[in-house]
């Protein structure tokens, strides 16, 4: 997972859950691995190259939106969109917290049945 | 990307051993420091308070899921947002919800032991920031004493 560009904490009341909704397709998955290469795209951009058609990209990318892991800003006619891995960053260093709390239990379950 | 946490441990003791660590309410509490009222029963739910030094304000509960021998013990309990005093709540009604699964396997060291907790996908977004505050301070010493103990032990 990228810890690079990290931006300030946006207001953000969605569950992880809608994250993980969002990231359960392989389709939007690849979407968010090409945007993750750093470079903001357009819809034409995500298209080519892909099976996809322009409305199935853009159906991916508002569910992404609505995870707020994906961005879009507008340059006249075209929206460009762009990968913001705070929300997954999140999500991380939450299980890491209670995955540092397992290894401290379970030490003393060790130490416990061992002794 | 994972939702689950999974930790594996090898553990030099019989199966029967671990079980009773496991599921005995007062073995299960001296090493997860957590003072418990009475014996773990499927389909009910166990009460306590934590007996670690600084989070003894906190009730711990749990839903046991089940008990089969010598295999599979697992309960889902809550997620609990704020940890310090002030703000804590015992009311664990609204809080999300996770599945812990304990799975052994005899080996022939003793007994291999998988714990799974799942279900973060329910833990809200705005959450991350109170994970932070809560592990200042207290935390980094903790670290330091795993350290010492993993060292000590291997």
């Amino acid at each position: 997972m990228s810890r690079k560009n990290l931006r300030p904490s946006h207001p953000n009341r969605s569950s992880h859950a809608v994250l993980f909704a969002a990231l359960g397709d392989k389709t939007r998955l690849a979407l968010v691995a090409r945007l993750s290469a750093g470079q903001p795209a357009s819809i034409s951009q995500l298209t080519r190259g892909t099976r996809l058609t322009r409305q199935a990209v853009t159906k991916h990318l508002r569910v992404l939106q609505r995870a707020a892991i994906v961005h879009s800003a507008r340059f006249g006619r075209e929206a460009i969109f762009s990968l913001d891995p705070e929300p997954m960053r999140q999500m991380q260093e939450y299980l890491d917290r209670v995955s540092r709390q397992w290894d401290q239990a379970l030490a003393r379950l060790k130490a416990f049945v061992e002794e | 990307m994972t939702y689950a946490i999974e930790k594996r441990i090898d553990l030099k003791a019989p199966v029967a051993r671990v079980w009773r660590a496991l599921t005995d309410y007062r073995e299960f509490g001296e090493w997860f420091r957590v003072a418990i009222e009475g014996p773990f029963v499927v389909g009910q739910i166990s009460r306590g308070h934590i007996l670690y030094p600084g989070y003894e304000h906190i009730v711990w509960e749990a839903m046991i899921e089940k008990m089969e021998p010598e295999r599979l013990f697992s309960f889902t309990w809550a997620q609990i947002r704020y940890l310090d005093k002030a703000r804590y709540s015992c009311d664990y009604s609204n809080a999300p919800h996770t599945l812990v699964e304990f799975c052994l396997e005899k080996t022939t060291a003793g007994t291999l032991l998988t714990v799974i907790e799942s279900g973060f996908e329910n833990v809200p977004a705005e959450w991350r920031d109170d994970a932070q505050r809560n592990n200042e301070g207290g935390w980094t010493e903790q670290m330091k004493n795993i350290e010492r103990y993993v060292a000590e032990k291997s």
